[in-house]
């Protein structure tokens, strides 16, 4: 059976191997924070991180994910939701629905770990995930608190 | 939200309890899964997460077997006994716990807007318990059926949540404060009135006895209510009106929160489906053995008469079987109707002799045809779809009795209208409403779109043909957004009279098109005009007062109802009808020749609210003051769901025609303001989905179906478009307004207004993307 590294743990899946990590994540391994929201890449509602980079899981094939790559999903994001975002997420209220959250958390959690003190530009640029509800302001403003730079 | 947290005492019990107990409790009157784990602290969270989706699936058979065991527990709960160890309620709206916990009941939805806490904070207010022990949870319509409708409406539209709901909710915590007071009274065998209650505790004055209301709560819950309880005036609130954190955050930062796609049951089969593209199309077959060896696959079937299902074992396996099945449509007689075709037939009614008439004074047509100046202009607004970021879904279960016959209807879903589900179950499963039960999930955005159950219709058809089996119904985002109900369509002429002074005398708005009313509640048209085509526009009311004194003023509707289902949409009617006033208002302003600020100060002289928060933005965003270079600003103002909004956008449009939204100005009288902060998070995100609808939002129609099918074509508002804004909530009180969708409706004029001081451009069809702001 094939495995997957999730979280840090060495999953096995039943899956076609064109299957979207997507739903190997959501379907096979019961991870449900991931969110499926368009099935082209086009919200950015399913992100995960793969090795470190931000990723798309709904038009990623399973199969290409390499074996020895690391996987981490919203749920792995941090023990105890300790990770700075989101404790700059929680003290600053930012969620509405909270349905593209888990996506804009990952792609913020990427973006920090490339440019740790980003500008408003590195923001626009990394963040392209649709929240519907508008929570947009506050997304920035979680990123530059959690980063420690200025508002 | 440290303060919930530390009501973690309360959730390891709930964790602990058996399957069979949390099956019972599905079923029962005292608890709502749902939203108590939604806001159970941080690792008791986890540990009744696991209990809802891992415990429910160790349960395959108790589920079930609850479901039969529902009734007597219900009667149990219903006289405030313990029934499988659940905790008493003091009343509908109010649990207390042995160790202090207080559970608050919601009946309304929270898909964002932020009700949830506000109305907590409500009760908790009269309550006068501490805010720290607070948690929510739902209850289910099924149980409301029971109880004589104890917790009202749940219908969550309209920004109605908070304003048609206050007084009753707040007057069930103060009715458990009562009871709460006398019980501990009673014990001590002194007079209540000696006695008072606050943050949780309470004391008897006169010797400083103390006591919590869980030690209490079991006792008060067996007391009679008192007849009538006093409301605290307003300006004595403690919690109420204050920026408390959301009662609803932490889940959404882990991935625990549990959306109605994220539900499971055990044994439960995933189902997509395809209705047919064209709106009143037919099924007319399918090639079922084409996809039969395709791994997963269980079942196809016809659902109604225009769909059909795969059901697999994964949704992702049934979704690509369903797109690999040979299907056969009957299109019927709408496949010849376009975009083109639509718009032709709304055009007509510009000018049809025919129309509702929504508000008049005066004789306008005769002041315009005297009129010494006239300013005439056509608008139009496209359909749009919600776009939820949460595609429709609903978990169905339906058990039989011992031959085989249908006997109950459970339904997992996010709704916006538990009531209206529960009426839509009962009927597709030809089951009595008494056998059947909506359990609410927190949706992924709802904007209206969850309050019409088209989709749940579907799940139940589903389900109803493999009884005993729960069933997921989901919808892939193609089919979200071609099978939506839109944002009504409409056009709208507006004639302006001036007199020799430049004075607005006479306005006549013919609005033609599409009515909400006609297609989904039919019986509440008023002799076959739909009232709510005019929010916005009224003479008087909570939906939209005409703020304007214009002393010849005819607003009419010609309706033309196109075969594209309408809906309700955040903001909706307003959205439109703020556009064709505030733009057209600054149309007449520009002709002449006044400030666009100047000439609606004057109309609104005798509207002291409107011109309130008018002025408000005014004077923040500095009008009449220089812009910084190359920015310029734009004014819109209206009066819908009970709140008084206003806007001034800023904006630069580049020669090449690239517009930037720099800096957005809004103010919102709502008269009461429960959560200050939340509120501005309600205004800043109107102008994400505001201007969203008005710079991309378009749904076109060809060969009568839907031209949209994902973001990709149907693009939302970014974070590198989104425009600072600064909310200024200005509660006047002594009324209780919405506060969700009316400013929506500024958003489009106010950047309408803006380009055109940027650009001379008049931006009079939505959206903007078919227009070039490129200088000429």
């Amino acid at each position: 059976m094939p495995t997957l590294n999730v979280n840090g743990t060495a999953r096995e899946f039943q899956a076609e191997a064109d299957t979207p990590l997507l739903w190997v994540l959501r379907e096979q391994l019961g991870l449900t924070g991931t969110k499926y929201g368009c099935g082209i890449a086009a919200c950015g509602a399913c992100t995960v991180h793969i090795d470190g980079v931000a990723t798309r899981s709904c038009v990623r094939p399973v199969s290409s994910v390499e074996a020895g790559a690391k996987v981490v999903t919203i749920e792995g994001l941090s023990p105890n939701a300790t990770h700075a975002l989101q404790k700059s997420w929680a003290a600053l209220d930012v969620p509405q629905c909270g349905f593209c959250q888990s996506g804009m958390l990952m792609a913020a959690a990427a973006l920090l770990k490339a440019k740790p003190k980003p500008t408003d530009a590195d923001i626009d640029d990394a963040m392209t995930n649709i929240c519907r509800c508008g929570t947009y302001n506050r997304v920035r403003a979680a990123i530059k608190q959690a980063a420690g730079v200025v508002a | 939200m440290k303060g919930a947290r530390s009501t973690g005492a309360t959730a390891p019990a709930r964790a602990s309890e058996t399957a069979s107990q949390m099956a019972s409790q599905t079923a029962s009157q005292t608890t709502a899964q749902t939203t108590s784990q939604t806001t159970s602290p941080r690792a008791p969270r986890r540990l009744s997460r696991r209990g809802f989706i891992g415990g429910a699936a160790a349960a395959a058979g108790t589920l079930v077997v609850g479901f039969h065991i529902g009734r007597p527990a219900l009667a149990q709960a219903a006289a405030g006994a313990s029934a499988a160890g659940i905790p008493p309620e003091v009343n509908a709206w109010v649990v207390i716990q042995p160790d202090d916990a207080v559970v608050i009941r919601v009946a309304r939805t929270e898909m964002g807007q932020g009700s949830l806490t506000g109305l907590a904070q409500l009760v908790a207010e009269e309550l006068e318990c501490d805010w720290a022990k607070v948690r929510t949870e739902y209850p289910t319509p099924g149980q409301n059926q029971l109880r004589g409708r104890v917790w009202g409406s749940f219908s969550t539209g309209g920004s109605r949540g908070i304003r048609e709901s206050h007084e009753y909710v707040r007057k069930g915590g103060a009715t458990a404060r009562v009871m709460l007071v006398q019980a501990a009274a009673n014990e001590w065998k002194v007079p209540a009135a000696e006695c008072v209650a606050s943050n949780s505790v309470i004391t008897h004055e006169p010797t400083g006895r103390r006591t919590t209301f869980g030690k209490v709560a079991g006792a008060a819950g067996k007391l009679t209510p008192p007849a009538d309880v006093a409301l605290k005036d307003p300006k004595d609130w403690k919690l109420a009106g204050k920026s408390v954190k959301r009662l609803d955050t932490l889940d959404k930062l882990d991935g625990s929160q549990v959306y109605g796609m994220d539900f499971k049951l055990p044994g439960m089969l995933n189902a997509a489906i395809k209705d047919c593209p064209v709106f009143g199309g037919k099924l007319k077959g399918f090639d079922a053995a084409a996809i039969a060896g395709k791994p997963g696959v269980k079942k196809v079937l016809r659902v109604g008469d225009s769909a059909v299902a795969v059901v697999a074992d994964t949704w992702w396996r049934a979704k690509t079987a369903l797109d690999a099945l040979p299907i056969e449509w009957d299109f019927g007689a709408n496949a010849n109707v376009s975009s083109a075709s639509i718009a032709a037939t709304l055009k007509e009614g510009l000018d049809a002799p025919q129309a509702f008439v929504g508000n008049e004074r005066g004789d306008a047509r005769g002041a315009l045809a005297s009129a010494a100046r006239k300013v005439e202009a056509v608008y139009a607004y496209p359909f749009q779809n919600h776009a939820t970021m949460e595609v429709m879904n609903a978990t169905v279960l339906i058990t039989t009795n011992a031959a085989g016959a249908p006997e109950r209807c459970d339904v997992w879903c996010p709704t916006q209208s538990g009531e209206a589900a529960l009426a839509a179950t009962a009927e597709a499963a030809g089951l009595p409403v008494a056998k059947c039960d909506v359990h609410k999930l927190n949706p992924g955005g709802g904007f209206g779109r969850r309050g019409a159950h088209d989709w749940l219709t579907q799940a139940v058809t589903v389900a109803k043909q493999m009884p005993g089996t729960p069933v997921k119904l989901m919808w892939s985002r193609e089919e979200d957004m071609t099978h939506g109900r839109y944002h009504p369509i409409t056009q709208c002429k507006l004639t302006a009279g001036l007199d020799a002074q430049g004075q607005l005398s006479a306005l006549h708005m013919r609005i033609s098109g599409q009515s909400i009313i006609a297609s989904v509640f039919p019986q509440n048209l008023q002799n076959g005009r739909d009232p709510a085509t005019f929010q916005g526009l009224n003479a008087s009311g909570p939906e939209g007062t005409f703020g304007y004194a214009v002393p010849h003023l005819l607003i009419d509707h010609a309706m033309r109802n196109p075969h594209v289902p309408p809906g309700f949409w955040r903001g909706v009617n307003l959205n439109q009808n703020a556009v064709y006033l505030e733009c057209f208002i600054d149309e007449v302003a520009h002709a002449a020749g006044q400030d666009a600020l100047a000439f609606r100060q004057k109309l609104l002289a005798g509207s002291p609210k409107q011109l309130a928060v008018l002025n408000a933005v005014a004077e923040r965003a500095g009008w009449g003051r220089p812009a910084p270079k190359g920015v310029y600003r734009g004014l819109a103002q209206i009066m819908g769901f009970g709140s008084y909004v206003a806007a001034c956008a800023e904006v630069s449009v580049t020669d090449a025609g690239e517009l930037t939204v720099h800096r957005i100005v809004a103010a919102t009288d709502p008269g009461h303001a429960v959560n200050p902060q939340q509120i501005e998070a309600q205004v800043e995100g109107s102008f994400a989905y505001g201007l969203s609808a008005a710079l991309y939002g378009e749904c076109t129609v060809k060969d009568g179906r839907i031209e949209q099918t994902n973001f990709s074509n149907y693009p939302a508002l970014l974070m590198d478009k989104m425009p600072k804004v600064e909310a200024i909530v200005m509660p006047s009180g002594g009324f209780w307004g919405g506060v969700g969708e009316p400013t929506i409706a500024v958003a489009a004029p106010a950047v309408l207004n803006a380009i055109f001081a940027a650009t001379g451009k008049r931006i009079r069809e939505l959206p903007l993307s078919k227009h070039s702001l490129k200088k000429a």
